[in-house]
């Protein structure tokens, strides 16, 4: 009994046998690491080229602390200098009896030559006293026959206002004394108390500047800074107006659930084309009705009030606020009419309304003086809203059609035999597989300049029938296809992709496009902002409690509603806080995105830069850290207080 | 078909992904204006049998019929029909937070008014004033400017109750309405949920914890264990017997 136990607590206790085993492959390990570390290392230096040879090179420090030098000193404030000559006389080559100078008040600012007199060239020491503590300036040799100021060297006076310096002297022997001049340069006023300095100009005419002065680096950096955080301000806005609504589709929780049959499905795949296609006539016709009106402003701003109107009583009888029955199918077909010109009629307002923006805001500009771009902007936005509104017709009407189409998919369910609907859904898949492949293959055609016809439609639709078909034989039994989680797979795919883009990288397209300038620099940083922002809003989304989505849907509510109320107050807090963190890094973001072009402050400090005009450089940079610092400041705040 | 004005539930199975059998061919049927208690264990089934009837959870077989209609056949938009007429009490409230408690009862309405309107939290007069009648009938017309979330327990079901009269249910569909809140308050919702049963004769569908409650409001109880339908019949009838048969036999009957 006693034995047993002993034996087993050793074994217990005393696990030697196994330890040392161990220790030694772990010490092995560790050494294979260290030399594997080290031999990263190694090829680490090698490829960047890490040079110590360079660091200690005497040029290399001497540029460093004239940059670094330059750069602590930012060229904020210009300065009027004024040039005050100090004169002493002294004798080459030395005269017989040697050549005393004048006596000096010892407490006026005064310089003394020695030795008085010297061998044509010979060395003289200059002693300066009284000056200006820390002052700069020439000191020249004035021969006595003609004015030439002939420059000898520079010197720095000390913190007591005396300097000492020895120079040789040039050549220029004369019986009369010569002159040694002091030139110190000082600037004019001081910060505390700037002066009023008149100048004359070459042509002779007089202005009077302020010393010091604003300089023109600072004032430049103050233009570009403006622009660098509307630049942001621009980028981060019409991000965050995308990346909401696309957010949604890459929320696994909102996307899971979707599924639809797939007859459904493949009509509502067809309908999509349509619904372009006749989205894009609608927009022609009512284009053509708006232009009929654009001639005359009164006719704009009549039309801009009558058909609204009538939508409104449109969409108010066929759209009735409590609906207690199902209507009847005629009901539904003349609602749907009147909705559908109720519609053709808004097109038409938007274009009237895009025109009539064009002419206020170029009606307004020239009147506002200083405010001119207000006025401008409504032009823009007028111009802007003309041009998309094709865009939002097309994708209003596919949506539309794709939603009819939706129905007669669930008519069809409930009033055909299932078994048909079994088979007829197989074609159906195919050639919906078919349409969408020869979209895709009508746009990589355009990317890549094919023009056989062979290429771009046969061979899509044939691949593209064939996978509509093999889903649609793998599906036979499911009534139902996750259409939703596919949707949030792409989304996401596409997010990451575009995500992984450097915006520095992604404005050199867009430099292409719209030139370089802010605009380029705006349109990449919102790309980018609408990825990072919709993956960071979806991952919200998905953190949201499923309760209320839950009670809102027992309510029987639509899926629209359902978001509207129970996921969008959900997320307001988290979506504002990370729309102001988005718009720090992209303050952050636009500060540098003129490297490549792209606008905003960084196009200056590269160009000051490339100049080696170091000290606008550092105002530029100066401006960075003051504009980032307090965005990063101010989001923090605010968000701290949001969430 | 059953007759109208019954809700019949037949063979009704459901299978989560994982496979587990959260219900087990579950008939029965609740004739209108009855108060049927739902008795179980903590994952008995109750709130995935309370959630078949209205299809937030799809039942995987079975017939569920309400009014004469096959609600498992319904398509999604006869489905918002159907459901607009079913009001539903949570354990957790499931208010929204951040809304005003007026916003949390207007949802209600959802299901009836203009869905583009109600978009832009546009609701129709009359179902605003509803609204605050619905709340004074819980007594909590005063907090309609709150905020859903600076309301107490016992306040938020009472705006849960407010937001399922809102659908002029014919039906209500509560899963544990009083299991987070104290014996007080609980009594109080169940009397709210009782005076809904007698005055506007709505059938109430009610899962329940604790037997004094079966006992004192329920007209009718069924029992699920495991997903299977264990027992139904008056409250009266749970003898000690059946307790343990529904609870199982290591069970302490405590109210």
């Amino acid at each position: 009994m006693a034995n047993g136990n002993d034996t087993s607590q050793q074994s217990r206790l005393d696990p030697t046998p196994l330890e040392p085993k161990r220790g030694f492959k772990r010490t092995i390990f560790f050494i294979l690491a260290m030399v594997f570390g080290v031999i990263v290392y190694a090829y680490g230096f090698d490829v960047t080229r890490v040079n110590l040879d360079e660091i200690k090179s005497e040029t290399r420090q001497t540029q460093l602390v004239r940059v670094l030098r330059a750069l602590a000193r930012p060229d904020l404030l210009t300065y009027e200098r004024v040039s005050t000559p100090t004169n002493a006389a002294f004798a080459m080559p030395c005269p017989a009896g040697g050549f005393t100078a004048d006596e000096v008040d010892d407490d006026a600012r005064h310089i003394t030559v020695e030795p008085a007199c010297v061998e044509p060239g010979g060395k003289i020491t200059v002693r300066g006293h009284n000056f200006s503590a820390n002052a700069r300036g020439t000191l020249v040799q004035v021969p006595p026959a003609d004015d030439l100021e002939l420059r000898l060297a520079e010197f720095q006076v000390d913190g007591n206002g005396d300097f000492e310096i020895t120079v040789n002297s040039r050549e220029r022997d004369s019986d009369q004394p010569q002159t040694i001049r002091a030139i110190t340069r000082e600037n004019i006023g001081s910060i505390f108390n700037p002066v009023e300095v008149v100048l004359t100009d070459d042509s002779g005419s007089v202005s009077t500047v302020s010393s010091p002065r604003i300089s023109k680096s600072t004032t430049d950096t103050w233009d570009r800074i403006i622009e660098t955080v509307f630049l942001a301000f621009l980028a981060t806005t019409l991000g965050t107006v995308i990346a909401v609504p696309l957010s949604f589709m890459a929320a696994r929780n909102l996307m899971r659930d979707i599924s639809v049959p797939m007859t459904k499905l493949a009509l509502q795949l067809l309908a999509l084309p349509v619904g372009v296609g006749v989205g894009i006539l609608a927009a022609g016709w009512a284009r053509t009705i708006s232009e009929q009106l654009t001639d005359s402003t009164f006719l704009v701003i009549l039309g801009l009030v009558v058909i609204p109107f009538l939508m409104i009583l449109a969409f108010r009888w066929a759209l009735p606020p409590v609906e207690e029955e199902p209507p009847t199918p005629a009901e539904r077909s003349l609602r749907a009419a009147v909705m559908t010109i109720a519609s053709v009629g808004g097109i038409v307002v938007l274009f009237l309304l895009a025109s009539l923006m064009v002419t206020v805001g170029d009606w307004l500009a020239p009147r506002l003086a200083a405010f001119e771009f207000i006025g401008s902007f409504v032009a823009s936005l007028g111009d802007i809203l003309n041009a998309i509104i094709t865009l939002l017709t097309a994708l209003a009407t596919a949506g539309v059609l794709m939603n009819l189409a939706g129905k007669l998919g669930m008519w069809m369910k409930g009033h055909l035999p299932a078994g048909f609907i079994k088979v007829f859904r197989i074609p159906l898949a195919a050639v919906a597989g078919a349409v969408l492949a020869v979209l895709i293959g009508i746009g990589i055609g355009s990317l890549y300049q094919i023009t056989d016809p062979m290429k771009i439609y046969w061979v899509p639709a044939a691949v593209g029938g064939t996978i509509g078909l093999a889903l649609a034989i793998r599906a036979y039994q499911k009534e139902q296809v996750g259409i939703g989680l596919s949707i949030y797979y792409i989304a996401r795919t596409i997010f990451n992709a575009i995500r992984s883009i450097e915006p520095l990288v992604m404005v050199i397209v867009f430099v292409v496009w719209v030139g370089i300038g802010p605009f380029a620099g705006s349109l990449a940083l919102a790309l980018h902002t609408v990825a990072a922002l919709a993956k960071l809003y979806s991952e919200q989304v998905e953190s949201i409690l499923p309760g209320p989505i839950e009670a809102v849907k027992a309510s029987g509510a639509t899926r629209i509603q359902t978001i509207v109320y129970a996921v969008i107050p959900q997320i307001v807090p988290p979506y504002i806080s990370f729309t102001l963190y988005r718009w720090d890094i992209n303050v952050r973001m636009s500060t540098i995105i003129g490297f490549a072009g792209g606008g905003g402050i960084g196009f200056l400090l590269q160009q000051n830069i490339r100049l080696l005009n170091y000290r606008a450089a550092s105002v530029n940079m100066l401006a960075i850290a003051i504009v980032v610092a307090s965005m990063d400041y101010l989001s923090s705040r605010i968000r701290e207080r949001i969430v | 078909m059953g007759p109208p004005g019954m809700l019949k539930v037949e063979h009704l199975t459901k299978i989560y992904e994982g496979g587990t059998l959260a219900l087990d061919d579950v008939s029965f049927e609740v004739p209108d204006g009855q108060f049927l208690a739902v008795i179980g264990l903590s994952g008995s089934g109750k709130s995935t049998l309370l959630r078949c009837i209205n299809r937030l959870i799809e039942p995987t077989e079975g017939r569920i019929t309400w009014n004469a209609v096959d609600v498992t056949q319904a398509s999604q938009e006869e489905m918002r029909r159907i459901r607009r007429r079913i009001g539903m009490v949570f354990q957790h409230f499931n208010l929204v937070h951040r809304s005003k408690v007026l916003t949390n009862v207007l949802q209600g309405s959802l299901g009836y008014v203009n869905p583009a309107l109600s978009l832009i939290n546009r609701f129709p007069k009359d179902q605003v004033r509803k609204a605050y009648q619905q709340l004074a009938r819980v007594g909590l017309q005063e907090k309609a400017a709150q905020r859903a979330d600076e309301l107490s327990g016992g306040q938020q079901q009472r705006v849960g109750v407010a937001r399922a009269l809102m659908q002029d249910p014919e039906m209500i569909l509560a899963d544990e309405p009083v299991a987070s809140l104290d014996p007080v308050l609980a009594h109080s919702i169940m009397q709210y949920l009782e005076t809904i049963n007698n005055e506007d004769e709505v059938t109430v569908l009610c899962s329940l914890h604790f037997l004094d409650l079966v006992h004192r409001y329920a007209d009718r109880a069924i029992a699920l264990n495991e997903g299977k339908l264990v027992f139904e019949g008056a409250p009266s009838e749970i003898d000690d017997a059946k307790f343990k048969e529904i609870y199982g036999q290591e069970a302490e009957r405590v109210g």
